[in-house]
């Protein structure tokens, strides 16, 4: 029996304008980006039978943040679909192509839209870079003192406010338990420049030095500004389609080879068994045991950094390192680079190329396993990529390879 | 300079200090026990009196044995800081650095509480320093806080 995932392939990406304050609302930003990756998949909006985002219409979590609902979307680009689906719980936001694989490979679609779509930037108004912080999520109340229910209550009143301040606590730990330094930790976040100068569609494109990182003000120790990723405007959409359609397109594809969608352990900020780990752990280990591939056939990663140390935490949940070893890992960054054993967040990640929330990583590896992703494209042929998303409680994780 | 508020120590010696800005629980039928504890001075976690397991946060049904039999008990209020970070960013309005700590309760192996740790520079935060509770009360909700031992 094949595992659902390989009925599937990604026929087709498209992405809206990417920038900072673009003023545009997020249904135009979707369109845009759905109309490419549905003419670069070689149908029409006639063909599309399914659709799924996360989180969709009423997703929380603040200003800008969830993107239209799909029967918006739905209504705008008329289109009669089968099958539907948004929501904000699964495998991060990579929950919404899992989903999408699963209707295809249970033949309830046979070409799904899915998109994730932001703006957090426009939202934020004048107010400067900003986390997701006290204005998101904080539930109402009267005489204007927020009252928080649910689990944000065992944080939010103690002035631990954003996911910021949370996974400082689990890197602090990290650092605690293995010996990994802030040299190291930076690492993330100057490879992402480094790799975003050659994205036009990065939104920090000057080149940035490890003084320059150690300069930029501290955040929430040891998370400094140039560790937390940069809230964007921007629509990625890809079509999720039964694997049969790869011989009607005219480009290579990404064939989709192993989802990693566990969550074991307490699923808790706060609570969970190993601070050091967080909810990557399991999916990263579920991710191989659903193929034959290993670490070792990866060509490049594309590892969530919402914060520079999300990324970390994913080299060790996918095995590219041991357990506690992504310090050494990413030491130096000649590992991360382009040209190294293993190229990071090619695109320049959230950190440098903008927070399209798990999107923009999932566009990268189809254009890096497409050979289309320009200045920045990762030589000797690209076969096999991994995406994953997520941090703290939320994982998801995506081995995709190249078809065609 | 912010309002002046009443911190409550579990060993007496109550002591003045800054108030800062805090969201307030909504308090409910499962929670209030927690919040409000601090009221006589000493820190409550529910626990199963079938089986001793701590449930943080409360849970209507132990997840261990699964006895309906929980109830608040008092613990030590003592605990060691397992992670911390010091706070730069003015989420609230406040621009002054403070420190945020996620203790570990020694009643149980995984028990922890994220709060503040106070009566010390935030910069002296660091894993594995000894802390004891320390309530700071804000009209009707005692938040516990720690500051070291």
């Amino acid at each position: 029996m094949t595992d659902f995932e390989r009925r599937s392939i990604i026929s087709g990406i498209g992405q809206s304008a990417v920038g900072r304050r673009l003023g545009r609302s997020g249904l135009d930003l979707t369109i845009d980006a759905a109309l490419e990756a549905i003419a670069d998949a070689g149908l029409t909006t006639a063909d599309i039978d399914g659709i799924a985002t996360y989180p969709g219409a009423g997703g929380g979590a603040g200003p800008g943040f969830s993107g239209p609902g799909t029967p918006e979307v739905q209504d705008a680009l008329r289109l009669e679909v089968g099958w539907h689906t948004g929501g904000i719980e699964g495998a991060a936001q990579l929950a919404a192509v899992v989903n999408a694989v699963m209707a295809v490979g249970a033949g309830l679609a046979r070409h799904v839209l899915v998109y994730r779509t932001v703006t957090e930037s426009t939202e934020q108004g004048s107010g400067g870079r900003q986390g997701i912080g006290i204005g998101g999520g904080v539930g109402g109340g009267g005489g204007g003192v927020p009252r928080m229910g649910g689990t944000m209550q065992w944080s939010i009143p103690f002035r631990a406010y954003s996911a910021a301040n949370w996974l400082a606590m689990n890197a602090h730990r990290h650092f605690h338990e293995y010996g990994t330094t802030p040299e190291q930790m930076a690492m993330i976040a100057v490879n992402a420049r480094r790799n975003a100068v050659l994205n036009p569609k990065a939104v920090y494109r000057d080149p940035m030095t490890l003084e320059d990182y150690f300069a930029s003000r501290l955040v929430t120790s040891p998370f400094r500004l140039y560790d937390c990723d940069a809230p964007v405007d921007g629509s990625t959409a890809l079509i999720v389609s039964a694997a049969g359609h790869a011989t009607a397109v005219d480009h290579a594809v990404a064939r989709v080879e192993a989802v990693g969608t566990a969550l074991r352990g307490r699923p808790s900020w706060d609570q969970f068994d190993d601070m050091t780990t967080m909810a990557a752990r399991d999916a990263g280990a579920q991710l191989w045991t659903r193929t034959d591939l290993t670490p070792a056939d990866v060509d490049v990663a594309e590892l969530y950094d919402g914060f520079s140390f999300l990324a970390m935490t994913w080299l060790e949940a996918l095995g590219f390192c041991g357990k506690g070893e992504s310090g050494p890992f990413i030491e130096g960054g000649g590992r991360i680079a382009l040209d190294g054993e293993l190229p990071l967040n090619t695109n320049g990640g959230q950190l440098s190329a903008g927070r399209l929330h798990g999107f923009g990583f999932l566009h990268e590896a189809c254009l890096q396993l497409r050979g289309e992703a320009g200045d920045r494209q990762v030589g000797g042929g690209v076969e096999v990529a991994a995406v994953a998303n997520g941090g703290g409680p939320i994982a998801g994780a995506l081995l995709l390879t190249r078809e065609g | 300079m912010v309002p002046a508020v009443t911190l409550r120590r579990a060993h007496g010696g109550d002591v003045s200090g800054p108030a800062p800005f805090r969201v307030q629980p909504a308090l409910d039928d499962d929670n209030r026990f927690f919040w409000t504890s601090g009221q006589d001075g000493r820190l409550r976690i529910l626990r199963c009196r079938s089986c001793g397991y701590y449930l943080h946060p409360p849970l209507p049904r132990c997840p261990a044995c699964g006895s309906r039999d929980v109830a608040p008990e008092a613990v030590s209020g003592r605990g060691e800081v397992f992670s911390y970070t010091v706070n730069h960013q003015s989420w609230d309005g406040d621009t002054d650095p403070y420190a945020i700590v996620l203790v570990a309760l020694p009643e149980q192996d995984g028990l922890r509480l994220t709060s503040n740790l106070v009566n010390c520079p935030p910069d002296e935060a660091r894993i594995g320093l000894p802390v004891r509770v320390v309530f700071e009360q804000n009209d009707r909700v005692w938040f516990p806080l720690f500051e070291p031992a």
